[in-house]
């Protein structure tokens, strides 16, 4: 059924349409209106859960981490300074191999305090051994967090994952969103079943332990492992939603690369942005493509180096920064690269921190600069900031 | 009965001898019995009970971080709820996971009202990272960053009531308790995993390595603790400190004396010249809490 509603609505929507056991959740701007909604599902008995009201995210995170283990889906929702307190329990989760899934609102990190997008947050946990699914729009929110819970729980992958909507730009966004019924969902994601790790006082075991320098690398090579395998197992569940649902997500989303000398690449709300820009610059004759990244762990490497064969350039947008380096994306992209043969000239421009929202002339901006580029074939300066009062930071 | 289904923590393990926590995770484990899942806080029982690919525990075990013991517990026992299974939910920390780095998480799950029992074994160090001061410090205590010096007479701060705070929670049910006391102790255990909400017992568990005394004069410390009255065995219900009962209690008082100078983290206050202000501060102390306590 379709229906008007904020990106916020869509994540609390799709995971109680999930139907997990146990939401312990703390409010944080802009994500607050996913815990008092899914509150409202759990007091009104359209969601049979238990909704705890924790005094933090590193306990909402723990909360989450102890159900699980007990043998009960998960949920909760945060963002920005509330991803960085629940940092260390991230870690503790991927390496117990408990599939969790988590909404993220995108928003930047302190200091200066400011509430509103980038994703500095996310992109701090992309080493944490976390799924990370990246939506454009409040339908892409809905969906994945559907997809997230049934690839986080495939028994050969088993690792948690976090779905991410944009401050504001999602999370208190309009738009229409279809939102498949419950039975529909049932049949794509059954109930949960602990396979490998329950608390259960018949079958005694012991969870998260001590591991010696003999034995903790095997534990990070099979994190590892199961995030190869997870790229293999992100195809099938894509495949089976556009069977079932009929929208089609892929890990990588080109829109008119097939001849694209100049490619964006982009993550999250400002493809839409970005999209104008191609189409208004295809009207007056440039070739240029986008491709938008939704899945960011695992890294879609071979993806990427399909979309952009041919191209001469690609245009790294981030709305993050890896300070001392460049854009954390960019980073990632450029390791794609390092061995392959053919690999066009990598730019990286830095965008949009706190809330400043991307337009179609910054893409536009990022387009001449690089056809600049690719007229001399060197690249100076690698990484660049638009959009920002270079002068006022004497 | 067969040993496994008495001994819960199975023996093996790597706890130092004369170790506290070991004998006190032991009775706490025992009396609880064998429907029980546990969550435990990094520290000195974790380390040395779950070392992969060995497990101690013969019930089931979980080990999160250092200061989630309580709120890793709480979404166990929510997701016991929604399963429709019951047992008991025991969550284990240290004076750190409890007194410092834990006392949020603890203090979240108490007002929530989860039926957890939180255990803390207070060792009154940070003793897993090799003795460093934690708000469990007593005054007078050396520890490796409290050290005795031309400025310093160890630690300089009293140590926080942490069963006083939670029973300023009103939860059902408060105690402290000792390994020595050991009936005391089991049945203060039996009744807290029987009350509906969340429990907390606060045990006194000397530690060899770090109060610096021989491994087989644990129990007698442990005891000596409660005679002197520097450690008092309460209980309290539902936050009523008014009806505070006594369960131990000492015939008559020992000097603190008796207690300080058989641990070598109290030296400094005998040789090389003998701190009768501090030894004296540390009775008056103790005086006035037990005056408080109504122990003589």
């Amino acid at each position: 059924m379709k229906q008007v509603i904020e990106g916020n609505q869509a994540v609390a929507i799709g995971a109680k349409l999930c139907r997990p056991k146990v939401i312990a959740s703390y409010p944080i701007t802009p994500s607050t209106h996913i815990p008092e909604l899914i509150s409202e599902f759990v007091a009104n008995g359209e969601l049979d859960a238990e909704f705890i009201n924790v005094e933090s995210e590193h306990s909402a995170i723990s909360a989450c981490l102890g159900a699980q283990a007990t043998g009960v889906r998960t949920f909760t929702a945060t963002g920005s300074q509330g991803l960085a307190l629940m940092h260390e329990i991230l870690y503790v989760a991927a390496g117990m191999r408990l599939p969790i899934v988590i909404s993220v609102a995108n928003r930047s990190l302190s200091a200066p305090l400011n509430i509103w997008g980038d994703n500095c947050d996310t992109m701090a946990e992309r080493d944490s051994g976390w799924l990370q699914f990246h939506s454009e729009r409040n339908q892409d929110a809905l969906d994945l967090v559907i997809q997230a819970y049934k690839i986080a729980e495939n028994k050969e992958v088993l690792l948690p994952a976090m779905v991410t909507i944009d401050a504001y730009s999602l999370t208190h966004t309009y738009e229409i969103v279809d939102v498949p019924s419950q039975e529909e969902v049932d049949a794509f994601l059954p109930g949960y079943k602990p396979l490998h790790a329950c608390l259960d006082p018949e079958n005694p075991i012991t969870q998260g332990a001590c591991a010696m320098p003999e034995d903790y690398m095997e534990f990070k090579y099979a994190q590892q492992k199961a995030m190869q395998t997870a790229e293999k197992v992100v195809d099938d569940v894509f495949e089976e939603f556009e069977n079932k649902f009929g929208r089609k997500y892929r890990k990588i989303e080109p829109y008119r690369t097939d001849d694209a000398e100049i490619i964006l690449l982009t993550m999250g709300s400002m493809t839409g942005t970005a999209r104008e820009a191609v189409d208004k610059l295809r009207e007056r004759g440039t070739k240029v493509g986008l491709a938008k990244i939704t899945v960011f762990r695992p890294f879609p490497k071979k993806e990427l180096i399909t979309v952009t064969k041919g191209a001469n350039l690609l245009a790294v947008i981030d709305r993050n920064i890896s300070l001392g380096l460049g854009g954390a994306t960019f980073a990632d992209v450029s390791s794609a690269y390092i061995n392959a043969a053919d690999r066009p000239l990598i730019l990286n421009t830095i965008l949009g921190l706190g809330g400043r929202d991307p337009t179609v002339e910054n893409f536009c901006e990022i387009v001449d600069r690089s056809k600049e580029v690719m007229k001399t074939g060197k690249v100076e300066r690698p990484v660049e900031w638009i959009n920002v009062r270079k002068e006022d930071v004497t | 009965m067969k040993e496994e289904e008495v001994e819960l923590l199975a023996p093996g393990h790597k706890m130092c001898s004369g170790c506290g926590v070991a004998l006190s995770t032991r009775l706490c484990i025992n009396a609880a019995g064998k429907n029980t899942i546990v969550a435990a806080s990094t520290g000195c029982l974790e380390v040395t009970t779950s070392m992969y690919p060995q497990t101690a525990w013969r019930v089931p075990y979980i080990h999160g971080a250092f200061e989630n013991a309580a709120s890793v517990a709480s979404g166990i026992e929510a997701a016991l709820k929604k399963l429709g299974k019951k047992c008991n939910v025991l969550a284990i920390g240290g004076d750190g996971g409890t007194f410092d780095i834990g006392l949020q998480a603890l203090s979240g799950m108490f007002e929530r009202g989860h039926k957890v029992t939180f255990v803390c074994n207070d060792n009154e160090a940070y003793m897993n990272t090799g003795i460093q001061r934690c708000s469990a410090t007593p005054y007078g205590a050396w520890t490796t960053t409290s050290p005795f010096g031309k400025y310093s007479i160890g630690e300089s701060r009293p140590k926080k009531p942490i069963a006083m705070i939670a029973a300023a929670h009103c939860i059902p049910y408060v105690a402290t308790a000792t390994p020595a006391y050991f009936a005391d102790y089991q049945k203060k255990v039996k009744k807290a995993l029987s009350v509906d909400g969340p429990a907390f017992i606060h045990v006194l568990t000397p530690c060899p390595s770090g109060w610096r005394f021989p491994p087989e004069k644990m129990v007698e410390i442990s005891r000596l603790a409660v005679q002197t009255g520097v450690f008092l065995p309460w209980e309290v219900e539902n936050g009523e400190v008014e009806n505070l009962r006594i369960t131990v209690k000492p015939a008559k008082r020992k000097s603190v004396e008796e207690y300080l100078k058989v641990q070598g983290r109290f030296t400094h206050l005998f040789k090389p010249e003998r701190r009768q202000d501090v030894i004296d501060k540390i009775q008056k102390m103790v005086d006035e809490k037990c005056k408080r306590f109504g122990v003589e």
